[in-house]
C-alpha cells in the first residue's frame, strides 16, 4: 500500500508543479492545491498506514494510528484554506483590475 | 541601577522627553530644555574627581545576560573620568553654541538634539563601559547617530554622501572590533576588561593574540580617522558646525584613542603594538598636516587639522606602549612620559580645537562663506573672535604660553627618548620619529597661521561675500571664549590637570606599572634650554619663511593626482559594488513567478535528490507494508486519473471539478487510514473550497491553450517530473526506515491520564500543542483581514467597471422552491450536528476547527437559500468581531493559566457530578476550542461575506 501511495504523491507533485510553472493564474492555484494534498498524504504515508485503529482511546484497540501526523495535517489543512482563499480573491482581484490572468502580463516591468 | 548608571542613561530619556514635548515648547529652543543635562552631568563628574584621584574607582554591575557573560558593567576611572568630562563639558558648550547657531524657525532642532543627546549618551556608555560587548553597541551607536547628524541637511547630496562614507568606514571598522572582542573572549573567557588585564597570562602567548590586536586596532584606527582610513572626516564636516566641534574633533572620534589607552593593558609589551600604533599615528600625523595647508575650506582645513592631531596623540600612546617592555626598572618612566604627553595633549586638543571650530562656525554664520579666498580683513569687524581664533591657532601651533606648546614639548621629549631606544628593532628607523615629528610641527605651524591671518588679515572683500559681517551674538562667542580662557590657564598651570586628572589616567593606561603613591606627573612650563625648546625655536623660523612661500611653490598647493587618491579609490569600490550587485540580482530576478519557482524547485531536487543518492538512503522494504484490497486500488486509481488528467483539460469549471474530486478522493484516503477527524475536517474545507473557486473564477476568461515553446513545456515536464520522483523516493524512504523512535507514543500514552481527553488528535491541537494552534487560528484571521481589505478597499475603477462586477457577483441567488424547503430543515440539522462535533470533540472526532467549520456549512446554505440579507438579518453579528472575541478568549485561556503560576496554556480539567447531566467532564481546554470554533467561523464567514458581496 505504502508503495502505491508513495507514487500517488509523486504523481500529485509532478502534476502540480506542471500546473504552477504554468501562466495562468487559475491553474497556479489549482496546482498549489494538489501540492497541498500530496503533502498531507506524504505526511500520513510517512509514519507507515494501518497500523491500529483511530487515534480514539475509547475505541480500546491494541494500536492505534500515529495521531502526531494527523494533528499536523489538521493543522495543515486549515492554513493551506486560509492561503488558497487569499489567492482566489487575490486572482479574481487582480483579473479584475488588470484584466489579464497570464503571469507574463502580470509581470512586472522596469518602468514600474 | 546606580548612580553612574543612571548619568549613561539620562541621554537617553531626555532625547525620549524632547521627542514628547517638543510639540507643546515650540516657543522655546529646544537647545534650552536640554542644556541643563551635560551641565548636570559634567558637575557630577567633576565631584567625582577626588574618589577617583584617591584610587577608587566606581564600578557597579547590572545583569543583563549573565548566561553570555555579558552584563551593563559600568567602570569609571582615571582614563574614563577624562572622556566624561569632555563629552559632558564640550557638549555643554557645544550646546550653548548650537542654541545660537541653529535656527528654531528654519531647522528641525528638535531632532537635531535628539541625535546630539543620543550621541552623548552612547559616547559616554563607551568610556564607562566595562564589557566588551556593551561597549561595542554603544560604540555602533556613535557611529549611528554620527551618521544622523551629518546628514542633517539631508537634502544636500554633499551631507548624504559624507554621513554614507563616515557610516560605511567606521562600522567596518567597528565590525572588526567586535571580531577582535571575541578573540579577546575565546581566549580569556570574559568580556569584561577589567578581568582580562588580570588575567593576562592567558592570552599573552596565545596564537590569537596578534589577531585580536590587528583587528581592535582596525576599529580604534577608523574611528579616530587615522591613516589611510582618515578620508571620512573632510566629508564628515557636512554637519553643522556645532556637530564637527562636538564629535568630530573633540569626543567621537577621540573613541579610537580611548580604546588603544584602554586596551594597552592588555597589548601593550608587544613591539607588534608599538609598531603599528606609532607608526600610523605619524604617518597620518605629517600626511594630515602636509594635506591641511592645501585647503581653502576653513572647515576642511581644521578636518585635516584634527586628523593630524590625531595621528600625533596615537602616535604617543604607542611610544608610550614601550615603557611595558621594562617592568619595574627606573626607564619605564622615561617612556611613560610619552603617555602623559597623549593624556595631556589629548585634553589641550579638545579645548583649542573646540575653540577653533565655533570660531569658524561664527565666521562661517555671519559672513555666509568658509573660502578663505574670499574673507580677509575680519580682525576689526570681529575682535573678540580674532582673538580666540589667536589663541587657539597659536595653541595648536605649540606656541607659548599655550596649553597647545607644553603638549607639544612633551611630544618632542618622548620621540627624542624613542629614537634612542634600543630593542624591538627601533635602532634602525629610531632616527626618523623626530624627524617626522618636527617636519609634521612645521606643517601644524603653518596651517595654524593660514587660519588666523587669512580669515582676519589683509583686505576685506565685501564683495565676494553675501553678508555685511559683523560680531557673532554674545551667546555664540562665550563657549568658545571660555575654551580659549582655559587654553591659557592650562598653559600657565598645568599642574591643575596633572594630579587631579592626568595621573589618575595614566594608572589606567600602566596598571603593571604603579608605583606605590601613584604616577608622579609634574608638567613644568619652563624646563631650560633643552633640545625641546631650540626644535620650537626652528619651527618658528622655518614656519613663517613657509607660509609667506607656500603661495608660490606649487608643489604645496596642487592636490595628489586625483585617479590614486584613496576618495577615488573609496567612491571605485562602492560604485563597482552597487553595480556588480545590481547586475548579478538582475541576472536571475526577472519578475517571473515561472522562473522562482524552478530555481526553488531545481535546487530541491538536487538537493534532497543527491543527499538520498549519496547517503544510500533509497530502500524498498515493501515486506512491512501493508496489505492493498481491490478497493483501495480503485481509491488510488481514482486519485490519480483526475491529477493526470488535469492539465489537458480546457474549461474552467472541469479543472475546478477535477481539483474537487482529488479533495474528496484524499477525504476518503483518510477515512481508510484511521484518520476520522482529517476526513471531518477535509471534506468541509473541501466543499467551502469549490465553492469559493466557482465564486471567484466564475469572470475569469476561458483556459486558453498556451502558446509555449516545446522546450520550455519540456522543461517544465522534466522538472515536475522530477520532483515527483524525489518526493516519491522520500516517501518510500522515509516509510521504510525509522531513524529514531517517533514521540507519538508520548501523546497515545498520556492524553487521557494529562488531558483528560479521549480524542488524541483533539488534545494534541488544543492541550498539547495549543500554543501552535492559536497561532495557525491567527494566520487564518489575517487572511480574512487580508481578504476583506483586498475586496474593500479598492478605489481605483477596475476593468470590468464596478457596476458590472456589482450585478454579476453574488452568492447564486436562488429561487429553488425545494432547496428552500429542505434547507430550512437541513441548516438546524447541520447546526445541531455542528455543535456536537464541537462538544464531543476532546473524546470523540471533533472540536473547534470542525465544529467551526460545519457551522459555516450551514450559514452558507442558508445564504445561498435565501440571499446573504436575510442571513444578516437573522444573524445579526459582525463575523470579524466574532474573530476578534475567538483569539480573545483562546489568548485569556493562555493568559489564565499565569494566575495559577502555571505556563502559557497549561490546561486544567476535572469531572464533575452535575444534575441531569450525571458525571461531566469540565476542561479548561474546552474553553480555548471555544475560542477556535469562534475564531474559524468568524474567518470563514468573513472571507465568503467579503466576495459574495463585492460591489
Amino acid at each position: 500500500m505504502e508503495l502505491y501511495m508513495a507514487l500517488a504523491i509523486g504523481v500529485l507533485f509532478a502534476v502540480g508543479l506542471y500546473q504552477i510553472l504554468s501562466k495562468s493564474l487559475l491553474r497556479i492555484i489549482l496546482g498549489t492545491s494538489l501540492l497541498t494534498h500530496g503533502v498531507h498524504l506524504l505526511l500520513l504515508t510517512m509514519s507507515r498506514l494501518k497500523t491500529g485503529a483511530a487515534p480514539l482511546l475509547g475505541e480500546k484497540a491494541a494500536a492505534y494510528a500515529d495521531p502526531l501526523p494527523q494533528a499536523l495535517i489538521l493543522t495543515s489543512i486549515v492554513i493551506s484554506f486560509g492561503v488558497t482563499s487569499f489567492f482566489f480573491v487575490l486572482a479574481y482581484k487582480a483579473y479584475q483590475r488588470l484584466g489579464t490572468d497570464d503571469m507574463e502580463e502580470l509581470r512586472g516591468r522596469e518602468d514600474e | 541601577m546606580s548612580t553612574l548608571h543612571f548619568a549613561v542613561m539620562a541621554p537617553f530619556i531626555a532625547a525620549l522627553v524632547v521627542l514628547l514635548i517638543y510639540k507643546i515648547t515650540r516657543r522655546i529652543h529646544t537647545g534650552w530644555l536640554i542644556l541643563p543635562v551635560p551641565v548636570l552631568l559634567f558637575v557630577y563628574f567633576l565631584g567625582l574627581i577626588p574618589s577617583i584621584q584617591a584610587g577608587n574607582p566606581v564600578h557597579e554591575v547590572l545583569e543583563w545576560i549573565p548566561s553570555l557573560g555579558i552584563n551593563f558593567t559600568v567602570y569609571l576611572d582615571g582614563l574614563s573620568l577624562i572622556f566624561t568630562l569632555l563629552i559632558s563639558g564640550i557638549g555643554s558648550l557645544v550646546v550653548l553654541y548650537s542654541i545660537f547657531y541653529m535656527d528654531k524657525n528654519k531647522e528641525a532642532v528638535h531632532r537635531f538634539y535628539i541625535y546630539l543627546l543620543l550621541f552623548m549618551g552612547a559616547m559616554l556608555g563607551v568610556v564607562l563601559s566595562d564589557n566588551l560587548m556593551v561597549l561595542y553597541g554603544f560604540w555602533e551607536m556613535t557611529s549611528i547617530s554620527s551618521f544622523l547628524l551629518i546628514a542633517f541637511w539631508n537634502h544636500r547630496d554633499r551631507s548624504r554622501y559624507g554621513a554614507l562614507k563616515s557610516m560605511l568606514i567606521t562600522v567596518f571598522g567597528g565590525l572588526a572590533m567586535l571580531a577582535g572582542f571575541i578573540l579577546l573572549y575565546v581566549m580569556a573567557g570574559t568580556f569584561s576588561v577589567r578581568e582580562i588585564i588580570s588575567n593576562l597570562h592567558t592570552i599573552t602567548d596565545h596564537a590569537l593574540f596578534i589577531p585580536a590586536m590587528i583587528l581592535v586596532l582596525l576599529g580604534a584606527f577608523t574611528k579616530s580617522a587615522q591613516f589611510p582610513f582618515h578620508i571620512w572626516l573632510p566629508d564628515a564636516m557636512e554637519a553643522p558646525t556645532p556637530v564637527s566641534a562636538y564629535l568630530h574633533s573633540a569626543t567621537m572620534v577621540k573613541a579610537g584613542i580611548y580604546l588603544v589607552a584602554r586596551l594597552s593593558p592588555v597589548f601593550a609589551g608587544h613591539s607588534l603594538w608599538f609598531w603599528l600604533v606609532s607608526a600610523t599615528g605619524l604617518v597620518t600625523l605629517i600626511y594630515a598636516s602636509v594635506r591641511a595647508i592645501k585647503q581653502t575650506d576653513l572647515k576642511a582645513l581644521l578636518a585635516f587639522s584634527t586628523i593630524s592631531q590625531l595621528g600625533l596623540i596615537m602616535s604617543l600612546l604607542g611610544l608610550g606602549s614601550a615603557a611595558a617592555y621594562f617592568s619595574g626598572s627606573v626607564d619605564t618612566l622615561i617612556y611613560t612620559k610619552a603617555t602623559t604627553a597623549a593624556v595631556f595633549h589629548l585634553m589641550n586638543h579638545a579645548i583649542f580645537k573646540g575653540a577653533l571650530f565655533m570660531v569658524v562656525g561664527i565666521v562661517d554664520h555671519e559672513t555666509g562663506t568658509r573660502d578663505i579666498r574670499r574673507l580677509g580683513g575680519l580682525m576689526t569687524l570681529m575682535p573678540i573672535t580674532f582673538t580666540v581664533a589667536v589663541i587657539g591657532a597659536f595653541s595648536m601651533a605649540g606656541l607659548p604660553p599655550f596649553n597647545g606648546f607644553l603638549s607639544k614639548e612633551m611630544f618632542f621629549t618622548a620621540v627624542l627618548h624613542a629614537a634612542s631606544m634600543e630593542f624591538w628593532n627601533v635602532e634602525t628607523w629610531g632616527v626618523l620619529i623626530p624627524i617626522v615629528a618636527w617636519i609634521a610641527s612645521v606643517f601644524t605651524f603653518v596651517y595654524s597661521m593660514i587660519l588666523v591671518f587669512r580669515t582676519f588679515t589683509g583686505r576685506l572683500q565685501s564683495d565676494k561675500l553675501e553678508k555685511q559681517p559683523h560680531e557673532a551674538p554674545i551667546g555664540m562667542l562665550i563657549p568658545p571664549v571660555i575654551l580659549a580662557s582655559l587654553a591659557i590657564v592650562f598653559g600657565l598651570f598645568p599642574n591643575l590637570l596633572s594630579y587631579s586628572l592626568i595621573e589618575p589616567a595614566m594608572a589606567s593606561i600602566h596598571p603593571s606599572l604603579l608605583q606605590p603613591g601613584g604616577f608622579n606627573v609634574k608638567i613644568e612650563f619652563w624646563h631650560g634650554w633643552t633640545p625641546e625648546i631650540f626644535m620650537t625655536i626652528a619651527i618658528i623660523i622655518v614656519g613663517t619663511l613657509l607660509y609667506f612661500l607656500h603661495g608660490k611653490l606649487a608643489v604645496l598647493n596642487t592636490a595628489l593626482t586625483r585617479k590614486l587618491s584613496l576618495n577615488h579609490l573609496y567612491d571605485w569600490g562602492l560604485r563597482s559594488l552597487e553595480g556588480g550587485g545590481r547586475s548579478v540580482t538582475k541576472s536571475y530576478m526577472t519578475g517571473s513567478l515561472r522562473h522562482y519557482v524552478l530555481y526553488i524547485f531545481v535546487f530541491f531536487i538536487a538537493v534532497l535528490g543527491g543527499s538520498l543518492l549519496l547517503t544510500d538512503h533509497i530502500r524498498f522494504d515493501i515486506s512491512e507494508f501493508a496489505p492493498m484490497s481491490i478497493y483501495e486500488a480503485a481509491a488510488v486509481i481514482g486519485l490519480v486519473v483526475p491529477a493526470i488528467v488535469l492539465p489537458f483539460v480546457r474549461t474552467r469549471l472541469m479543472a475546478i471539478i477535477l481539483t474537487g474530486a482529488i479533495g474528496y478522493m484524499v477525504v476518503l484516503f483518510f477515512v481508510l487510514f484511521r484518520a476520522p477527524d482529517l476526513a471531518l475536517t477535509q471534506m468541509i474545507v473541501e466543499t467551502v473550497s469549490v465553492m469559493l473557486f466557482l465564486l471567484c473564477f466564475y469572470h475569469l476568461p476561458k483556459l486558453k491553450r498556451e502558446k509555449v515553446a516545446m522546450s520550455l513545456k519540456w522543461k517544465n515536464l522534466l522538472i515536475s517530473a522530477g520532483a515527483g520522483a524525489v518526493v516519491t523516493l522520500i516517501a518510500l524512504a522515509a516509510s521504510s526506515d525509522r531513524a529514531f523512535e517517533s514521540i507519538s507514543e508520548f501523546f497515545v500514552k498520556e492524553s487521557y491520564t494529562l488531558a483528560g481527553g479521549k480524542n488524541i488528535v483533539n488534545v494534541i491541537l488544543v492541550d498539547f500543542r495549543g500554543f501552535d494552534t492559536m497561532l495557525e487560528v491567527m494566520v487564518l484571521g489575517i487572511a480574512a483581514l487580508g481578504i476583506f481589505a483586498l475586496i474593500k478597499v479598492d478605489s481605483g475603477e477596475g476593468v470590468l467597471g464596478k457596476r458590472e462586477a456589482a450585478s454579476d457577483l453574488h452568492l447564486p441567488n436562488s429561487n429553488d422552491v425545494i432547496l428552500r424547503t429542505i434547507s430550512r430543515v437541513v441548516i438546524f440539522i447541520v447546526l445541531a450536528f455542528s455543535w456536537y462535533l464541537f462538544m464531543a470533540g476532546h473524546n470523540e472526532p471533533g472540536g473547534g476547527f470542525i465544529g467551526g467549520l460545519m457551522t459555516t456549512a450551514a450559514l452558507v446554505l442558508l445564504s445561498m437559500a435565501y440571499g446573504m440579507d436575510m442571513t444578516k438579518n437573522i444573524i445579526p453579528v459582525s463575523f470579524r468581531r466574532m474573530t476578534a472575541i475567538g483569539l480573545m478568549i483562546a489568548l485569556l485561556t493562555g493568559v489564565g493559566s499565569f494566575l495559577f503560576g502555571a505556563p502559557f496554556l497549561s490546561h486544567a480539567f476535572d469531572y464533575f457530578d452535575l444534575p441531569l447531566l450525571g458525571e461531566t467532564e469540565l476542561a479548561t481546554a474546552v474553553l480555548f476550542d471555544l475560542g477556535v470554533y469562534l475564531a474559524v467561523v468568524g474567518v470563514t464567514m468573513t472571507i465568503i461575506n467579503s466576495i459574495g458581496r463585492d460591489n
